[in-house]
């Protein structure tokens, strides 16, 4: 039993089965899945919800997927924690951090995704399940692939490092490194969904994958109470999550599960790939593609195809967007280390160094309610802070020489201090 | 100038299932009329209204997209690939 009536354009609201699509044929605008809202109002109580696994399947009504799923590695419902030592130093006296670094078990964001597209492939009756990524998309495909028994094939834009051949290879992927871009590998796996019918999560599954970003949205309204923060900053690459969130607030109101309130929304970019906060910024709809030139790779997409209902759900929330140079966002994610003992890949020192921003700028207020979004670990993305990070001291191993050292690091500290 | 153009699955219907159609012109905007003309309603599924390509439609020429060239302006020469591809939002 599911609650999902069909898949809806976004465009010109044809109406589709549930079957693998992702495109109208009419206009080619994206399909979205459509929900008895109705019904679901009935079956589903907060209680119901907080009786279940702490995991992504609590939402399972408002996901597309059949009500007895019960599978996968159960990613989801992480901590949001209440960032006290940050918001002192950042002018924030209620800043939550939804902290997706230890999503489980690929460590980002795209395990929520993910898990809904896996249970999606294996209902449809795929056999092999497949994407086009260089990084944690790439990871937890063939994470979630492993667990569910499924054939898994990573197509990535030759010369990538080798850590990211590694992190999927290891789940026993087949990975196919292409001679060119990732536009190019974009381009051939939409070519070969086509040809040999495998279920591409991001292509194929799309619709189905893309529901799964709303319980970022759901868990952070469970875990302040039942209600929506003032502000929530998320970050954009393709535009998934941003539209996706504000779905989730959405469909919590009209279900009954949220009663009052509407949480502005803020898109952050990285400067060196921000095409949506430039169109935001010229009051445009359009949005011109760049070619990004940022540290942030997981997020430098520079043509993002739903990069129009970011504008879109940003504009009708009342928030706002920046973007933050790759400086400002190595400063964010150690600021966010050092404070609050979480460390971050550069999408995290994206929305952290954005948040900053909108306070500086007085968009957001001092008391209301902030939650930054922190999509994926650092730890995966090592070399993008580590050219910025002290070097540790080298001292044999005689007490008087750490003496020394420490004596020199203290008087180090008072002349900073001085000064 | 016959070029060849590489055409997505949703729009084969328009040209009998064949994924690869010739076409001739000197800019896209010719190919794209051309199209049409060969192949009746593709150029309503491409180009919107206005005559601009539809937001969720990626034109590429040699594998460059066409928006950073000279978009539906830009010149094509014989043997060029023009490839038609839906847009796709990653996640990397």
């Amino acid at each position: 039993m599911s609650y999902v009536t069909d898949l809806r354009c976004r465009e010109c609201g044809q109406i589709y089965p549930i079957e693998p699509l992702h495109v109208c044929e009419t206009c080619f605008g994206p399909l979205e899945v459509s929900y008895d809202y109705g019904r679901i109002r009935g079956a589903l109580s907060r209680s119901t919800i907080e009786s279940r696994p702490r995991n992504l399947w609590r939402y399972r009504e408002l996901l597309p997927v059949a009500q007895e799923v019960e599978m996968g590695p159960f990613s989801g419902f992480t901590p949001l924690l209440e960032a006290k030592r940050l918001g002192a130093e950042i002018g924030l006296k209620h800043l939550f951090l939804k902290d997706d670094t230890v999503n489980h078990p690929t460590l980002s964001y795209k395990d929520r995704v993910v898990s809904v597209a896996i249970a999606k492939a294996l209902e449809f009756g795929f056999d092999t399940v497949s994407c086009a990524s260089t990084g944690n998309l790439a990871t937890a495909v063939a994470a979630h692939a492993a667990r569910a028994g499924l054939r898994c094939f990573i197509f990535m834009p030759d010369g990538v490092e080798q850590g990211k051949v590694v992190g999927s290879t290891i789940y026993g992927a087949q990975v196919i490194s292409i001679r060119g871009n990732y536009d190019d590998v974009n381009r051939l796996c939409s070519e070969i969904a086509d040809k040999y019918g495998w279920a591409f999560v991001n292509i194929n599954l799309r619709p189905y994958y893309t529901e799964g970003a709303k319980t970022f949205g759901f868990e952070v309204a469970e875990q302040l109470g039942w209600r929506l923060p003032d502000h929530i900053v998320l970050p954009t690459a393709g535009g998934t999550i941003l539209p996706k969130v504000a779905k989730a607030f959405r469909e919590l109101r009209e279900v009954g599960l949220v009663e009052d309130g509407a949480a502005r929304i803020y898109c952050a970019q990285a400067a060196g790939s921000a095409p949506v906060i430039r169109a935001l910024h010229k009051g445009s709809d359009l949005i011109e593609p760049v070619k990004p030139d940022t540290i942030a790779k997981s997020i430098a997409i520079g043509n993002p195809a739903d990069g129009f209902y970011v504008l879109r759900a940003v504009r009708e929330s009342g928030g706002w967007g920046e973007a933050v140079s790759d400086d400002e966002i190595v400063a964010a994610i150690r600021l966010l280390a050092r404070t609050e003992g979480v460390f971050a890949e550069p999408a995290g020192g994206t929305t952290l160094g954005v948040a900053i921003k909108l306070v500086e700028q007085g968009r957001i207020a001092r008391d209301e309610t902030v939650v930054v979004s922190i999509t994926g670990n650092g730890y995966k993305t090592i070399e993008a802070v580590a050219g910025s990070i002290e070097q540790p001291f080298l001292i044999e191993a005689r007490l008087k020489d750490f003496d020394a050292l420490f004596e020199r690091l203290l008087n180090g500290k008072r002349r900073r201090a001085r000064g | 100038m016959p070029v060849r153009v590489r055409v997505p699955t949703p729009l084969r219907r328009f040209t009998a299932g064949s994924g690869e159609v010739s076409a001739v012109g000197d800019s896209i905007r010719d190919v794209i009329e051309d199209l049409e003309h060969r192949h009746p309603g593709l150029r309503e599924r491409l180009l919107d209204e206005s005559g601009e390509l539809r937001r969720f439609v990626n034109i590429y020429l040699n594998g460059d997209d066409i928006r950073f060239l000279d978009r539906l302006s830009s010149r094509v020469k014989d043997g060029d690939d023009v490839s038609i591809v839906p847009a796709i939002a990653g996640g990397k």
